[in-house]
């Protein structure tokens, strides 16, 4: 599997898994762009492709001088400040979820952002967290034009 | 106090966690490491005639295959105990692997090591265990009642029989009552589902006698505490537990498991580190569920409305063996919660416990609390029926009232503060009662339509599980206090040992507030160690909303004797008596003379440095609590739940939610709110979508997330929060505890709500989960 070729070879362990059969979505990851499961792909599926995992998402202004100090992706600074995470075993998840959908939807409804999350599991939120840091980070990221992204 | 306590900081845990950094335990890869798959059995139920395990052996990369005989041959006692017991409770022997019987599905028979993960489980396939299939039985109530014997100890299958309360008081109210209502209910199976699966690495050194396990737990030192009586008996300090970052619990890492020894003997045996991580069907079938109750309770109330008198007659599923406080469930977290906020002359509860052919069942988020409060909340909806009196006018009626405290219930709790109708009239506030009420009636004009339903739920709970001497009395094996060290260093930063084990909880920002607070420091000078045996004093952990009632206070309490030492060690250096040094702000100050001060880390220094020092006094700033409360705490809270059921589908669509909680002192509201969320959630899940189901054949039937319903985010609204202020009257941070208070107050709320909503078609009960064929199937009679 791509999620074990991850986590187990290269120990990029950011990437979780929790069911194994692509419902929970607690593996998702971008596979040139999109958020997919890594749980239901095998490693070779994806020779020649770009992934990306959680660990890419942050420090990607390390290139940007001084906005060093500041290296979290505004996904991940909503998720923080609106206390979207508790065990944070499903973050990673939810975080690659989001990040194609916030570029296709810059400005989402709370209707929208349920449609886009709802595969994705967290059994300690009770969601409504969720829906708030993702309302925040669209905003942060309208904010910021020309903010590179995950899948760029 | 310099007002870190109270405010909303942000979790310091996060960073970590957001950015893929956080470590669980399947994270975790040690040298040499091989990968275990455990053979399960098949069947509910049967003999086991032979295990043979030659073409597993030969199969690819597998190092070791190792079954009963192996646990006996190592010298492990190899039992899984039960940490509470009941007056005649039956206690079945319970082995890490089955050599003769296998009880339930998921059962384990056998264990396989390999190289690799996938060469693990593809040679556990090539294990032949020859089988004799029994009967099997599933059902709490009807395996009482002549199905196959399950344990020879255990006769009719019956674990334990059980009552508190005064029957012949309780039947004469019945006899004299004017008004009675009365209800059959289930309270439905769940499985806990903490979304990192169980996971545990052993890691084993021969030459030291001494085993490291990390794994998947939500309290290391029970967890060893049990493996060292019962299952790996090896000597406690020669065992290391320790948990790394842990994916959520919800009480299903409480438990000690086969699986944590099995993995232990595949170490001891091979000599290298091997880890086992559950499947997902692995972890349906085999984490302790939660609930399962079969319940007739009955109300007696005088012409007036007022209760007098509740009789609970309640079959609890224990599963196929007693899982570690499972008698404790249904007994003392149950029977004893029986009278809810309200002000009950009489109550008798008789529970049954039963052994069946399931997964075992312990606690699962509310562990007995969820269910007491099923049985009092639904009797409340259909008593304001009976009696015309509506909600919220009964249940005001029989509202223990706030002059009361503290409060004696028939059922053996002593309520300790509370004030009931505040938070009820918050919530009917909140909720827009009156113009629901108005639509409602409009709606009911025409039962075509969709229909609003209200459902009311006013829950109490008694938590911050404690205090020893008394759960000792109960049949507890542990104590049920908690640690606390607290240490200065020299330059005047703390570090925190604490017995608690965070799970998602964020007990790093809390605890380390509570310290910043009352020693005026920064958050971020406060570091907080847990979750490691030789790192951290024995503690008890984390469940039963205990980790800041309890654990928090023993750090409040730590922080107050450094304090009264630091004052010892400042009047020394400001030539002044103790007694007249302040302390506020980090700062200690001689009364009446302000000029005359020392800052924290002047004084803490020289605790150190011992150059210019009291006589009578030793170096040094640290001080350890075992803090063992006086009670329990007593949250409680007031929910609406409205709800819009569409009669043409049977779909419930939740249209508001309103949450009034009472949990008293609050030390940072954002990782509160965060907490009543997550356990509504739980508790409308409950509700509406989730429910464990097993055949006839005692075969699980949800093993997978294809086939159980955990809530998602497009099921769920915004909810509506709030709180009433009653702090907990003794301990020192007047808190009460949070975690579990959703998932008990929410079952009853939502279901009374659907159940208003069908008032049109005289539908009094429906069980759990409400789905939308059964609800459809109600408006069809």
């Amino acid at each position: 599997m791509l999620s074990d070729f991850l986590r187990h070879e290269l120990g990029l362990t950011g990437t979780h898994v929790g069911c194994e059969h692509g419902v929970c979505g607690a593996c998702t990851l971008l596979l040139d762009g999109d958020a997919v499961r890594s749980c239901l792909l095998f490693a070779v599926q994806c020779s020649g492709c770009d992934v990306r995992t959680v660990e890419s998402l942050a420090g990607q202004r390390a290139g940007e001088g001084a906005a060093t100090e500041d290296p979290l992706h505004p996904l991940q600074e909503a998720f923080r400040e609106e206390h979207a995470l508790q065990c944070g075993f499903c973050t990673p998840g939810f975080l690659m979820s989001l990040v194609p959908f916030l570029e296709r939807h810059p400005d989402p409804s709370d209707e929208e952002i349920r449609e886009a999350l709802s595969g994705n599991l967290c059994r300690c939120t009770g969601y409504q967290n969720l829906v708030a840091a993702v309302r925040s980070a669209a905003r942060r990221l309208r904010a910021e034009p020309g903010e590179p992204d995950a899948a760029s | 106090m310099s007002g870190k306590i109270g405010s909303a900081i942000k979790r310091r845990e996060d960073p970590a966690l957001i950015t893929g950094r956080g470590r669980y335990t399947d994270d975790l890869k040690l040298p040499g490491m091989l990968h275990a798959a455990i053979v399960r059995s098949p069947h509910a139920h049967a003999r086991i005639r032979g295990i043979d395990i030659a073409a597993a052996k030969a199969s690819p990369g597998v190092h070791g295959v190792f079954t009963a005989e192996d646990v006996n041959a190592a010298g492990l006692p190899g039992m899984v105990p039960v940490g509470w017991l009941l007056p005649e409770l039956k206690t079945p022997p319970h082995p890490i692997l089955a050599s003769e019987k296998v009880n339930h599905v998921g059962d384990a028979v056998a264990v396989v090591v390999a190289d690799e993960r996938y060469q693990a489980r593809d040679a556990a396939d090539l294990v032949e265990v020859d089988y004799e299939p029994l009967p099997a039985s599933s059902n709490p109530k009807k395996t009482t009642e002549g199905a196959q014997q399950i344990h020879d100890e255990a006769p009719n299958n019956i674990a334990f029989d059980w009552e508190i309360g005064d029957r012949a008081k309780t039947d004469a109210a019945f006899a004299a009552a004017a008004h009675t209502v009365e209800v059959d209910l289930t309270n439905n199976r769940l499985i806990p589902f903490a979304i990192e699966p169980r996971a545990v690495i052993a890691d084993y050194d021969g030459d030291r006698g001494a085993i490291t396990v990390h794994m998947t737990t939500q309290n290391p030192h029970v967890h060893r505490l049990l493996m060292c009586l019962a299952s790996l008996g090896f000597p406690e300090h020669k065992v290391r537990v320790v948990a790394p970052e842990v994916g959520g619990g919800f009480g299903s890492k409480i438990h000690h498991y086969a699986d944590e020894t099995i993995v232990c003997l595949c170490s001891i045996k091979l000599g290298r580190p091997v880890k086992w991580t559950a499947t997902r069907t692995e972890t349906n079938l085999t984490d302790a569920h939660g609930r399962d109750h079969v319940t007739h309770a009955e109300l007696a109330l005088d012409e007036g409305g007022k209760i007098t008198g509740l009789r609970v007659e309640t079959w609890a599923n224990m599963g196929a063996y007693l899982s570690t406080f499972a008698p404790a469930v249904p007994t003392y977290l149950y029977g004893t919660l029986l009278s809810g906020q309200y002000d009950i002359p009489a109550i008798h509860a008789h529970v049954v416990g039963t052994f069946t052919n399931t997964c075992p069942v312990d606690a699962y988020r509310g562990a007995g609390r969820p269910e007491a409060t099923f049985v009092v909340e639904r009797l409340m909806h259909l008593a304001g029926e009976a009696t015309g009196l509506g909600p919220a006018e009964i249940r005001r009626r029989n509202f223990v009232r706030p002059d009361a405290f503290p409060y004696e219930t028939q059922v053996a709790l002593t309520y300790d503060s509370g004030n009931y109708e505040p938070a009820l009239d918050r919530a009917l506030e909140l909720v827009g009662y009156d113009a629901l009420v108005a639509e409602q009636a409009e709606r009911r004009k025409d039962r075509t339509r969709p229909q609003i339903g209200i459902g009311f739920s006013n829950f109490i709970e008694a938590c911050g599980l404690a205090p020893s001497a008394v759960v000792g009395s109960l049949g507890a094996q542990a104590g049920q206090w908690e640690s606390a060290d607290v240490r200065v260093h020299p330059t005047g930063t703390v570090t925190v040992y604490t017995g608690s084990s965070s799970h998602g909880q964020g007990h790093e920002t809390t605890f380390a507030q509570i310290v910043a607070d009352k020693l005026g420091l920064e958050v971020d000078q406060v570091e907080v160690v847990h979750g490691d045996t030789d790192k951290v004093q024995f503690g008890m952990g984390t469940y039963g909303s205990r980790s800041a009632a309890v654990g928090g206070s023993a750090i409040a309490r730590s922080v107050e004797k450094i304090v009264e030492k630091s004052k010892r060690i400042a009047a020394h250096l400001l030539e002044a008596s103790a007694e007249d040094i302040d302390f506020a702000g980090g700062k200690f100050t001689v009364k009446g003379s302000p000029e005359s001060s020392l800052g924290w880390a002047d004084v803490t220094l020289q605790a150190y440095l011992a150059h210019n020092y009291p006589d009578d006094l030793e170096p040094g700033l640290s001080a350890t609590t075992f803090y063992d409360p006086s009670n329990f705490t007593y949250p409680f809270g007031s929910h609406i739940c409205v709800v819009e059921v569409d009669p043409e589908t049977g779909n419930t669509r939740l249209l508001q939610y309103v949450a009034v909680d009472d949990v008293g002192n609050v030390i940072n509201p954002m990782i509160v709110e965060g907490q009543v969320h997550g356990g509504l959630a739980q508790g409308i899940g409950q509700a509406l979508w989730e429910g464990t189901a097993y055949d006839e054949q005692a075969q699980l039937l949800t093993g997978s997330l294809m086939d159980y319903a955990l809530p998602k985010i497009h099921n769920l609204p915004m909810y509506t929060l709030d709180r009433t202020v009653t702090p907990c009257p003794h301990n020192p941070l007047g808190v009460k505890g949070v975690g579990e208070a959703g998932a008990i107050a929410s079952p009853p709320a939502v279901v009374n709500a659907v159940l208003d909503a069908l008032q049109p078609w005289g539908v009094r009960h429906l069980d759990m989960p409400l789905h939308a064929e059964k609800v459809w199937r109600a408006t069809q009679a």
